[in-house]
């Protein structure tokens, strides 16, 4: 007797008739980009980008295709793709044919660089303020009414506090919650967390980076839940209602405030924060080969325009460029940030010695380990 | 010595054509992305590939993948079994709806289970909220995964078994009733036996699934580092820090140890489904 077979004809006929699904698919996924390009002549630029921009750059886009077709006549798409920043840039690496890049961390275009020499390693200087057009920081987000009082980092390590943030192995946005809480401790014992960088030897570098790596071991003690992406941590904090506090982006925190009622949610802004730079750039190999350096060039640029900055602060990016119509753009309350070059330099040493296997992170968890298995 | 040799029917036709097609199948599909995925390892020395392996990290995760992952085929075997049986052998009013449900985990997305699942179970779930009285945590326990697993299983066994279960011949436990044995004895030693290959044959799939299960468990574990953290998502770990070569060696000693363990329960099936063949002669 042939279970196997048995198993399929037991199926009901709707079951089977789902089965054909992905043969359908299929055929239409090779027959759509053939019919796609015949009927559509002219340019397009593939924009590949992380989670939270998509509502952004849907919006940048449809000016700047306007634009674009008003100035030279030649019609223009531009398509999105969104994911995780990290997965994108895989995906680029594995042959995902994008013109332009925009990721929520430095780290992941540099992989492009490393991987295949997608881009010149000296992408970072061919924008202005270091290839980031828009900016932002972390804040904590907490339940309406601020229950736990919580007001600044410290309050973060108290013990009756618990916290959400996601796994900074696997999100980008955790990298920078977890280089905020390091980059705290800096400033709190150095004064100026830059000179971590300057005078890396000096003994008082050295006591304020053990405690710092004290502080977020007693961080991560309150982490109860581990998300693996940024989205994941806030479904947790505000469906699951797990946590007292979430550590988030600032766009993001303003969405959930918005989307989810102020009746809810507060935003708390601790005293000194990162400067969170999602970084843009052309991918040369991919621009050379399609031709499409000029207009996808052109595109980026646009990102620095006023009318573009004005769309990122409606989306709750912090803008680079001073605004001229000051009334139109919601006010972003002033907060004193540090950048990741103060802290480490660049992010292939942050992440060399924060996240890379057997870095700070997994020390963290690997004494804790330890710690529970000699406890009773 | 006998001679290897193809075994011809002359009454179907097409047999070298089909089997051409087969063989080209299999290897596209099956045997050349686990070639090219081996072969990835061969860039790392036999001692760096033992390394990151034997990290705790990694052992304990794997035990906690394979561990849950054989629990929830028990569950499944336990409660598959009671289902398929209820399912075939009476019949009751809403019968067809109930059938037609066994197939939702196949139709969902494993994301939207292990979303459903976690809300419900979550401390403030419906049923979450209940059980943190008692003292109970499901959701980001191991127990959540398990939960996670049963529920992506679970069709396996029904639907290998519907079929075995609705073969069986009234005239067997006719006799072994007409013989004296009672009810209980009929079930042991007629109707369990007879069933036995498709019952290992659902468990085995669903054990297999439950191994490479990623999507609805990232949302339910927690994802704690010791706790919580199963093979899959230190693979993800791996590749979203582009460390390509790291993330092949877990994906190659966890496909070693899935095959093996699919062998083993393969040769069990096969002696078992012999054994049954002959005591039914």
């Amino acid at each position: 007797m042939n279970h196997y077979a048995l198993f399929l004809t037991s199926f009901s006929p709707a079951c089977r008739k789902l089965a054909c699904l992905p043969i359908l698919v299929a055929v239409l996924a090779t027959a759509l980009p053939g019919c796609g390009g015949n009927s559509q002549p002219g340019i397009t630029l593939l924009n590949v980008s992380y989670d939270p921009t998509r509502e952004l750059y849907r919006d940048i886009n449809a000016l700047f295709t306007r634009q674009w077709q008003e100035k030279t006549g030649i019609p223009l798409t531009i398509n999105q793709s969104h994911g995780g920043s990290g997965k994108q840039a895989r995906a680029v690496i594995e042959g995902l044919q994008a013109d332009v890049v925009t990721l929520a961390l430095g780290y992941d275009i540099d992989a492009l660089v490393e991987h295949g020499g997608l881009v010149a390693p000296d992408w970072a200087t061919r924008l202005p303020h270091n290839s980031v057009p828009f900016y932002s920081t972390i804040v904590f987000l907490v339940r309406k009414g601020n229950p736990k009082n919580i007001r600044d980092w410290n309050d973060l390590i108290r013990p009756d506090v618990s916290v959400i943030t996601p796994n900074p192995k696997t999100s980008g946005g955790a990298r920078w919650n977890y280089l905020a809480a390091w980059g705290h401790v800096l400033t709190e014992r150095l004064g100026d967390p830059a000179l971590a960088v300057k005078e890396p030897d000096s003994p008082a570098v050295k006591e304020a980076q053990a405690a710092a790596r004290a502080f977020l071991a007693d961080l991560f003690q309150r982490v109860p839940v581990l998300d693996s992406g940024a989205r994941g941590a806030t479904t947790t904090f505000v469906q699951r209602h797990i946590g007292d506090v979430l550590l988030t982006w600032e766009n993001e925190a303003i969405l959930a405030v918005q989307e989810l009622g102020p009746d809810q949610f507060e935003i708390i802004y601790p005293s000194h924060s990162i400067l969170a730079e999602p970084p843009v750039t052309v991918v040369d190999k991919v621009v050379d080969s399609r031709g499409t350096r000029d207009v996808a060039t052109a595109y980026l640029e646009f990102l620095y325009t006023p009318e573009a900055q004005q769309l990122a602060a409606k989306h709750h990016f912090r803008p680079t460029a001073e605004l001229p119509d000051k009334d139109n753009i919601p006010v972003f309350p002033e907060i004193r940030l540090f950048t990741l070059r103060d802290l480490h330099g660049d992010w292939k040493t942050a992440h060399t010695i924060h996240f890379s296997e057997g870095g700070v992170f997994d020390q963290i968890f690997n004494a804790r380990q330890v710690s529970d298995r000699n406890s009773p | 010595m006998k001679r290897f040799r193809f075994n011809r029917f002359g009454l179907l036709p097409g047999f070298g054509l089909t089997l051409g097609i087969t063989l080209s199948f299999l290897g596209l599909l099956v045997l050349l992305p686990f070639t090219a995925l081996t072969l990835r390892t061969l860039q790392i020395s036999p001692e760096k590939f033992w390394e990151i392996l034997a990290s705790p990290r990694i052992t304990s995760s794997f035990r906690l993948t394979f561990l849950t992952a054989l629990v929830a085929a028990f569950i499944n075997a336990a409660f598959g079994f009671l289902v398929a049986w209820t399912l075939t052998r009476y019949s009751f009013p809403g019968r067809r709806v109930v059938d037609a449900v066994i197939d939702l985990p196949f139709a969902l997305p494993t994301a939207v289970s292990g979303i459903a699942l976690t809300a419900l179970y979550a401390p403030n779930g419906w049923l979450g909220h209940f059980l943190a009285k008692l003292g109970i945590q499901v959701a980001y326990t191991p127990a959540g995964i398990v939960l996670a697993l049963v529920f992506i299983g679970f069709p396996f066994v029904v639907r290998t078994l519907q079929p075995a279960i609705a073969d069986l011949e009234d005239e067997y436990e006719e006799a072994a009733a007409s013989l004296g044995a009672n009810r209980w004895q009929t079930f042991i030693r007629v109707i369990f036996p007879a069933v036995l290959p498709a019952l290992l044959t659902g468990t085995t799939m669903a054990f297999a699934r439950a191994l490479g299960e990623y999507g609805s468990i990232v949302f339910i574990s927690g994802n704690m580092p010791y706790r919580t953290e199963i093979l899959p998502l230190l693979i993800i770990t791996r590749l979203e820090q582009f460390d390509y070569a790291g993330a092949t060696v877990l994906a190659v000693a966890m496909l070693a140890a899935s095959f093996t363990l699919l062998v083993i329960t393969n040769l069990i099936q096969g002696r078992i489904t012999r054994y049954a063949q002959e005591s039914m002669k």
